[in-house]
């Protein structure tokens, strides 16, 4: 016999005494570990998209809706070609790669894959020679990027990836994302067959994690041709030395081509950040519910437990029981009631943060432990708080009641 | 072993004032086996609570073995009982959740005696109250005079050298009653002292002094001791 068994046998007897204020506990619990794991681990993606394209400007069709910077080409509408031209031309400051889209739905054997053809950066170099313009040497006031300017063309496929430009493609490659390659088992130096027309596999991406798994990408004038679409594109991302750039180039790329809609990612992501602020908020929200309504609903069980046991805490005082050994028995119950509450809750509100979290914000959740622990510990104090009142109301029993009758 | 000294205790209930009990002097000396009796409402039960620490006089004081009872810390007061007084209840008071051998445990774990040696010990007092078949029973699975051995065994588990009984057989059949009159008999022949509070004459018969209370006063004249 220990404090623990003594505990215990009491709760097991009659659990139900004590399951609305563990569903109070534990349902704060999951709701406050669900949105605090979503919230972060979406403002990490919205911050690492930043970081990793915060430099970047899409131009894209008037029309165009976008809610994912990585999916803006998947639009039926179109661009003229020629507005590559025009940016080429117009020499901004700040520039450093152009990188036209177009996008098609295809299929390798009968999975649907998107076919998207890309410009090499070679072929920049030598449209510029032919027009004779400096390329991309234009740095803009005050740039913080040392090497800014024209580079040789010579990097691996691969970094297409996260450089989202390539510097050589011929007509007849195409290189494959990282789904595309696992379920159509190709590898480079093989062929992949596309709208009836077998091309050459340069290289496979690194998995991203985002819709760029799912393409293949080939050269744009081999897509245009290949679809009959014309001299067109679906968007052109504009990659500026640095997010300084990307700011100034949004107004000159507007007034360089009124019919197209130009975006930084910042704007991009501003709806996600805005959902973020109101779940952080609402995590807050969540946390005094947890407070109060777990709380009170704890502080009610505990007190109408110790008056139910009245006679048995009576007894135990007669026994030689301290008045502080009553006080821990009832807190103790307590705790195993936050504790009970808030391991439950952090293991539902994993659950359903893994699978809403793609819904909701479109982000993969892991367990993130310091969030589990300081929520048990929440849970904890919060039971123990509550119970800390009626667990002295306990000590201050007449142990004279354990002579009255029943 | 007790000396109480001008005690009243006095329960106030909206302006009414009851004395529930009164003495200007009570000794009972080691060893005494002292039946308390009187009609309902008459105050034995304060006056067992009154000895056994958990019920503060108004006024006097209740010396038990030269220590001034209610003059301790509630705490070290708390740890007298626990060490040296044994309670016995009308009702048994066994703990519901518990089995009887976690009953009997109980005084045990209090005084700070560890799982293995509680457990020894209490099989072994739970067979001299010959119950050592029900160990793992609960209360509610044992019948009444079970349920007294069981409350017996407890009481006995820290070897009190006072043992404080609010009627323990009355709500026994004559057999269960026998049976534990006679154990209150061996534990006389012991060396223990009893206080017992009882409704019944044949029982009150056996004690060695008898204590009429009538209104919260004793009778001096009905107090007769057997023992010389
Ligand atoms: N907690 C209390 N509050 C108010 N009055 C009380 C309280 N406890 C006892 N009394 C009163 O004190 C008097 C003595 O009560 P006590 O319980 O000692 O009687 P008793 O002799 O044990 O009676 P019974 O034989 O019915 O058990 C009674 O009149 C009772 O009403
Ligand atoms: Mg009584």
């Amino acid at each position: 016999m220990n404090l623990r068994t003594l505990v215990w046998r009491e709760l097991s007897e009659r659990p139900s005494a004590m399951l609305t204020s563990t569903l109070a506990i534990l349902l704060g619990v999951t709701a406050l570990v669900a949105i605090r794991h979503v919230t972060v681990f979406s403002e990490r993606e919205v911050g690492q998209q930043l970081q990793s394209l915060g430099a970047n400007v899409l131009v894209l069709p008037k029309a165009a809706t976008l809610q994912d910077y990585y999916s803006a080409d998947l639009t039926s509408q179109t661009l003229p070609e020629s507005h590559v031209s025009s940016i080429l031309l117009a020499n901004l400051p700040g520039v450093e790669r152009l990188s036209p889209k177009l996008c098609v739905a295809a299929k390798v054997g009968d999975r649907a894959v998107t076919l998207t053809g890309i410009l090499p950066q070679s072929e920049f170099q030598a449209k510029a020679v032919w027009q004779s313009v400096s390329l991309f040497s234009n740095k803009h006031d005050g740039c913080k990027k040392a090497a800014c300017g024209p580079k040789t063309y010579d990097g691996a496929p691969e970094a297409l990836a996260t450089e989202r430009t390539i510097d050589q493609l011929k007509g007849n490659e195409a290189i494959i994302g990282a789904d595309v390659a696992e379920f159509s088992k190709l590898k480079p130096g093989k062929s992949v067959e596309v709208l009836g027309e077998s091309l050459q596999v340069l290289a496979v991406l690194p998995r991203t994690g985002t819709v760029d798994d799912g393409r293949v990408f080939a050269h744009l004038h081999t897509v245009q041709r290949m679809t009959n679409a014309g001299e067109v594109v679906n968007a052109i991302e504009v990659m500026g030395c640095c997010e300084d750039a990307a700011g100034g180039l949004v107004p000159s790329l507007t007034a360089l081509l009124p019919d197209a809609k130009v975006v930084t990612i910042s704007q991009v992501v501003s709806t996600q950040v805005g959902i973020n602020r109101l779940m952080s908020q609402m995590s807050l929200f969540v946390l005094s519910i947890l407070v109060i309504v777990g709380g009170a609903s704890v502080a009610s069980t505990i007190s109408s437990n110790v008056r139910e046991r009245r006679r048995e805490v009576g007894t135990l005082m007669a026994l030689g029981a301290t008045p502080g050994l009553v006080t821990r028995m009832f807190l103790f119950k307590a705790l195993a009631l936050g504790l009970v509450g808030g391991i439950g809750g952090c293991a539902l509100g994993l659950v359903v943060a893994m699978l809403l979290g793609s819904q909701w914000a479109g982000v993969t959740v892991t367990p993130l432990p310091d969030l589990l622990l300081i929520a048990i510990a929440a849970a904890l104090a919060v039971t123990t708080l509550a119970a800390y009142w009626p667990a002295r109301s306990a000590a201050r029993l007449d142990p004279c009641s354990c002579f009255s009758d029943v | 072993m007790f000396h109480l000294q001008g005690i009243t205790k006095i329960y106030r209930k909206r302006s009414q004032e009851v004395i529930a009990f009164r003495t200007d002097l009570l000794d009972i000396a080691k060893g005494e086996y002292v039946a308390v009796v009187g009609p309902s409402g008459s105050g034995k039960t304060t006056l067992l609570s009154l000895l056994g620490g958990m019920l503060s006089p108004d006024s006097g004081q209740v010396m038990f073995d030269g220590q001034s009872l209610y003059d301790l810390p509630l705490n070290t007061r708390t740890k007298l009982r626990r060490d040296r007084i044994g309670f016995v209840f009308q009702t048994f008071n066994l703990v519901p959740y518990l089995s009887a051998l976690e009953n009997v445990q109980i005084p045990l774990y209090l005084a700070g005696i560890a799982p293995a040696e509680q457990r020894d010990r209490a099989v072994a007092l739970l067979e001299q109250v010959g119950l050592a078949n029900r160990l793992d029973h609960k209360p509610c699975e044992l019948s009444t005079g079970q349920q007294q051995r069981v409350a017996l065994a407890r009481t006995l588990a820290n070897n009190p050298l006072l043992i404080l009984a609010d009627e323990p057989t009355g709500n026994l059949d004559p057999e269960s009653r026998e049976a534990i009159l006679s154990m209150f008999d061996g534990f006389i022949r012991d060396g223990r002292t009893i206080v017992m509070v009882t409704h019944d004459p044949a029982a009150a018969a056996r004690a060695s002094r008898r204590l009429r209370l009538i209104d919260g006063s004793l009778d001096a004249s009905d107090s007769i001791s057997d023992a010389a």
